[in-house]
């Protein structure tokens, strides 16, 4: 069993302009990257889950050239907007990290 | 057919090697272009017109650039100038240019291509129905447009292209596109659309597509009939076909169709190969023509003054309660704030926003853990009113209401708050947001977007 963190290359979220979010998930190696895809670890339905969202909102698509799962959803609340508290969008993939991928 | 595009970095003012510069001048590229602003720092810089990097930093790259420029004899593009890219920052490039241009005796054909928007004109796309929301879009009707402290337009490439048509050596823009700065001439020049678009999409950030981008730094591309090549101008830093396929991940909502003012860029049939240990090749990238023309606008309007106090809590009662703590104190402070304006009829309008760090500040709604129960937060107290005196003086009287706000389980006077200063509270000056997702549909690609032509003689 290992982490999603130990497995990829790179986690991490950004503003994809103002109003939206994007995650990207990425591999070094295209062996591992067909392994977590494969694992459904990170489907739309985990992310829904982990984030509490409905999944009509989410985007998911596998890059298989970036070696890349992205995930894309509107910001609940919108960049640097009064409630807002993460302006670049930058800490937003913590939850994502910890997810366990099991062993091929 | 070649057309050769040099990109100093990602964002005029980051700064880039000179040594990096030169080895991009000696592969004699056909045009130099470089990117900015972005709204990725926030609605403030729009809204105040104040640009996000130091007059001295940007002066410095710009210098570097016009040289560059001069020695090569090839245009120069400089995009959504002064960050927001309204008319202040606009004006704030040019006039560091034209004194580049003075103290080094340089002499060219300068256009400024506008990108701040009319509100009249706006109000009247409004009305015949030519503004539409992008998803998710803040509401929108002419109060909000007009509200607003500055809008404006990301422009195409053709408003530029048609600068550098009537003769421009140096054009420096209003908001554009990204891309729209290196697409340009390589389409001018008679490049493949698909191909031109996709490595303006690279472009523009620079070294960023390369697999350690240590510093800012700058990047090449050679556009021909079939493909494109990349590659990074810093000898020590190298791109791979994963490290330039990724690059369209990032900051766009879908990797794969890219939305320009005249159509979509289409990278889902794109290939990556290596063309030399640092350099890729990519081929493929298509641009799909829009049935109208669109053009995105970006809008800031003025929210109110704030003044914030930081403090933090290790009380274990405290803590197993905070919400209702913090609850009781919103509450009581609005029985407060009415005994604290005698001299006005009713208080000032307020809002107060409170986070807690150490739970669920950063994630907010979207945090997973925000129930459990931590052994220190810190919590942030930010009040918004309508003028940064009553914003002060809001504050500061909330920083001694929170401070000794009771709980049942203690009986006496209690300190709630670690405060690690005083005074408490902290003048942040005005706070603005963006107010504009939406795109207008004008009559042609011009319009939006007013030039003017001087020429700079030294």
């Amino acid at each position: 069993m290992a982490t999603l963190g130990e497995l990829a290359k790179l986690i991490r979220s950004k503003n994809a302009g103002p109003f939206n979010l994007t995650f990207d998930v990425m591999f070094d190696e295209e062996e591992t990257y067909r392994r977590v895809v494969a694992s459904n670890v990170l489907t739309k339905e985990v992310f829904c889950r982990l984030y509490n969202l409905a999944e009509e909102n989410v985007l998911l698509v596998h890059h298989d050239a970036a070696r890349a799962i992205k995930i894309s959803i509107p910001r609940p609340v919108f960049s640097c907007d009064l409630e807002d508290s993460d302006c670049y969008g930058g800490q937003q993939f913590g939850p994502l990290v910890n997810l366990e991928v099991p062993d091929p | 057919m070649e057309a050769r595009v040099l990109s100093p970095c990602g964002v005029i003012g980051s700064g880039f090697p000179e040594s990096s510069f030169e080895r991009g001048l000696s592969m004699k590229p056909h045009v130099i272009a470089c990117d900015g602003g972005s709204t990725d720092n926030g609605p403030a810089f729009l809204g105040a017109g104040k640009p996000n990097f130091s007059r001295s930093a940007t002066k410095r790259d710009l210098k570097l650039m016009l040289q560059g420029r001069k020695s090569l004899d090839v245009p120069m593009i400089v995009g959504s100038c002064g960050t927001g890219g309204g008319d202040a920052g606009l004006e704030w490039m040019r006039d560091i240019c034209l004194e580049i241009a003075r103290e080094e005796g340089l002499s060219f054909n300068l256009a400024l291509v506008r990108g701040e928007q009319d509100k009249a004109y706006l109000k009247k796309k409004y009305k015949e129905g030519r503004i539409r929301a992008l998803d998710p879009a803040p509401p929108l009707d002419e109060d909000i447009i007009e509200n607003s402290a500055h809008v404006v337009g990301m422009m195409g490439d053709e408003p530029i292209a048609r600068a550098l048509d009537q003769g421009a050596d140096v054009v420096l823009t209003g908001r554009a596109s990204d891309t729209s700065v290196f697409a340009c001439h390589p389409v001018r020049m008679g490049a493949d659309r698909g191909l031109s678009w996709h490595a303006a999409k690279i472009l523009e950030c620079g070294a960023a597509c390369a697999v350690h981008r240590a510093r800012p730094d700058g990047c090449f591309a050679w556009i021909r009939d079939d493909h494109f090549v990349v590659e990074p101008l810093n000898p020590q830093m190298y791109c791979t076909p994963q490290s330039v396929a990724s690059h369209t991940l990032y900051e766009n909502t879908d990797p794969f169709y890219i939305t320009e003012p005249a159509g979509v860029l289409d990278t889902s049939r794109s290939t990556y190969s290596a063309e030399s240990e640092r350099a890729v090749r990519v081929a493929g990238s298509e641009f799909h023509t829009a049935e109208r023309y669109s053009i995105k606008l970006e809008g800031a309007e003025l929210v109110g003054y704030q003044s914030v106090i930081i403090g933090g809590v290790r009380d274990p009662m405290i803590l197993k309660q905070l919400d209702s703590w913090l609850d009781g104190i919103r509450e009581g402070f609005e029985t407060r704030v009415q005994e604290i304006f005698p001299d006005r009829e009713s208080p000032p309008a307020y809002q107060l926003t409170i986070r807690v760090f150490g739970r669920d500040a950063v994630m907010g709604t979207l945090e997973p853990e925000a129930d459990r129960i931590p052994h220190e937060v810190g919590v942030l107290f930010e009040v918004t009113a309508e003028d940064q005196v009553s914003a002060n003086t809001m504050a500061a009287t909330l920083a001694h209401f929170a401070l000794h706000y009771p709980i049942p389980e203690w009986g006496g006077l209690i300190s709630t708050l670690a405060f690690p200063f005083t005074p408490a509270e902290l003048e942040k000056g005005p706070v603005y947001r963006f107010n504009l997702n939406h795109v207008v549909y004008p009559d042609d690609p011009y319009e939006m977007f007013p030039t003017e032509a001087m020429e700079v003689a030294n």
